[in-house]
């Protein structure tokens, strides 16, 4: 069923070449524009967060490619307003398959992988100066990181689709802490001040999506409120953020059927 | 055996709070009874038409006995089951049709939305293949099978969403202004294929619609709802009974002219001192064709229009009866 619903979707956004073209383009152009913003700041100060260019750039990229697995899958929850205002919500209601695999499934993305292999082409660039020990747990980490860092991106998706449900066209509310979880999850997390450092730990962990487990990996230690093990407990972050997701979803849902848009 | 209903309402209602502004801070809170206390039971293989004026309650009850929205009270059966609770195994045994509303995939070709679909219900691909080919081409579709669905037309669109809600088979077909916005042939085709349909296999229909030539020629009960309550349950010549069920023919004449008396006919006012005339009739008794047979005979009729019988004042002549 998934097979014929998804090739679906990618022979339709290969149907038209040129606008895919386009579109992996533009999704690339928008990671490297963030890039040259690091880039800016670190050409004119050479610690940042008490990272290097080198390291600064490793976080960047391993935030970069959980995003981007996150974004191929759960990016549409995105146009949930839309759904909600056109009414198309009822549609989707009355098929015998869950709302939210019906929501990934109505647009997968294919564009989006863009900025993944923009992630990946950083990682592969940066790695072998960062002069790492590959130690099994290095190697886990560099593999797990980008994995709960999608996982736990995915669930900043979930969780503000659940909340389009009750905000009338909330969407730059949850657009907030959507797209400001990915800036923040960028950047050293020992650049951001204490209450935005807390927000995005311990309700978004999206420090925990690359900065905290490249500590780890580079062996350094980390920030005030940060310490470098908390990036052991990404597992465990991403189940919080999943857990809010669920809620916030599961209320959003039971909101709509019990309100009816 | 004894048969089940196929959709059961009881003492169905559903209040929603409106919030609304009183003054700077302060907001009013007003409850609206949208379906407050409708019982009702369709078996299976019924036609049965749900008229109402607009905001009567009639998209609530759809939506209540869809699954999309709770019931704040009594209760409601389909197909056996309890529809939220219950919404994806309901959803295997209905098809539902929202006019206003499109289920498929817009940037995809009419033969891709109808594979995604087959594929959702989990229909081995043999049979999804039959029955789509046998909707396509009862409702000719075979044409537009590759256009993007963004390109069709209103009424080809339609055609596309009915085929789209009864591929899987579904045991109860349930459309909301199906013919909204359609021209009188698309309309046509469009009931065409229902009353085949239905004859073929036996598919329950619920339709909700503003225009009485629906009803009229697919339906054999009507359920007639205001303002929440069900003030008409019974067959469409029950209700031809109590309401007259009349047709207007509007003819502009070249000239000012006195009242015109034709049989058959009643004159229901004229404008401009008569160049435009009003006759009321009724189609059990006489024929638009008959009426302005008489007409044509006694004067010149430059230009002519049909009005069918509005809802609203179905409602209204009910009410003033009871």
């Amino acid at each position: 069923m998934y097979r014929t619903i998804i090739g679906s979707r990618v022979r339709s956004q290969l149907a038209y070449r040129t606008s895919f073209c386009l579109n992996i383009a533009t999704s690339v152009a928008v990671g490297v524009v963030e890039f040259i913003e690091l880039f800016a700041i670190m050409a004119n100060i050479k610690v940042f967060g008490g990272l290097d260019f080198r390291q600064v750039a490793f976080v960047f990229a391993l935030a970069n490619a959980g995003w981007a697995l996150a974004e191929v899958i759960f990016g549409q929850l995105d146009i949930m307003p839309t759904y909600l205002r056109l009414g198309r919500l009822e549609v989707l209601l009355v098929r015998p398959m869950p709302l939210m695999l019906q929501l990934i499934t109505s647009d997968f993305q294919l564009r989006r992988l863009g900025r993944l292999a923009l992630g990946m082409l950083i990682i592969i660039v940066v790695l072998p100066g960062l002069n790492l020990n590959y130690t099994p747990a290095t190697v886990y980490l560099l593999v797990i990181t980008p994995l709960t860092g999608a996982a736990i991106y995915a669930a900043f998706f979930v969780t503000a689709g659940g909340l389009q449900f009750f905000l009338i066209d909330g969407a730059e509310f949850t657009s907030a802490f959507v797209y400001g979880g990915s800036y923040a999850g960028q950047l050293p997390g020992s650049v951001l001040i204490t209450p935005v450092r807390l927000l995005f730990t311990f309700v978004f962990p999206a420090t925990v999506t690359a900065y905290l487990p490249a500590l780890l990996i580079m062996d350094l230690p980390g920030a005030e409120y940060l310490p470098a093990w908390l990036g052991w407990c990404a597992p465990v972050f991403a189940a919080w953020a999943w857990l809010l997701a669920w809620l916030a979803w599961r209320t959003g849902i039971r909101h709509f059927t019990g309100a009816g848009g | 055996m004894t048969r089940e209903p196929i959709i059961a309402l009881q003492d169905l209602r559903r209040t929603f709070i409106v919030r609304q502004k009183a003054g700077r801070v302060r907001r009013r809170t007003r409850t609206v009874h949208a379906v407050d206390g409708i019982t009702a039971s369709i078996m299976s293989g019924e036609a049965v038409g749900y008229i109402g004026a607009n905001g009567a309650g009639k998209s609530t009850t759809i939506k209540m006995l869809t699954g999309i929205l709770v019931p704040t009270g009594g209760q409601v059966r389909t197909c056996g089951y309890n529809p939220v609770p219950q919404r994806r195994l309901l959803a295997r045994e209905i098809g539902v049709v929202f006019g206003q509303r499109s289920q498929l995939w817009w940037d995809l070709p009419l033969r891709d939305s109808f594979r995604i679909l087959a594929a959702i219900h989990r229909m081995p691909i043999l049979d999804a293949a039959t029955r789509t080919e046998e909707l396509v081409e009862r409702l000719g579709l075979s044409q537009l099978l590759d256009v993007p669905v963004r390109q069709l037309s209103l009424g080809e669109r339609m055609r596309g969403e009915v085929a789209a809600a009864l591929v899987h088979r579904p045991r109860l077909l349930v459309l909301d202004e199906p013919t909204i916005g359609l021209d009188m042939i698309s309309k046509e085709r469009l009931r065409h294929f229902l009353v085949a349909e239905r004859a073929e296999s036996g598919t329950t229909l619920l339709l909700t619609t503003h225009d009485m030539g629906d009803i009229e020629r697919l339906c054999e009960r009507v359920l007639v709802v205001d303002r929440g309550h069900l003030v008409f349950d019974g067959t469409l010549a029950d209700l031809a009974a109590r309401v007259a069920l009349q047709r207007v023919l509007v003819v502009d004449l070249p000239e000012p002219r006195r009242d015109l008396h034709v049989a058959g006919a009643t004159n229901i006012g004229s404008e401009l001192d008569g160049q435009r005339q009003r006759l009321a009739f009724s189609p059990h008794q006489t024929t638009a064709a008959r009426v302005l047979a008489e007409v044509s005979a006694m004067t010149e009729v430059i230009d002519l229009t049909l009005e069918e019988p509005a809802i609203e004042d179905i409602v209204r002549t009910l009410y003033g009866a009871t």
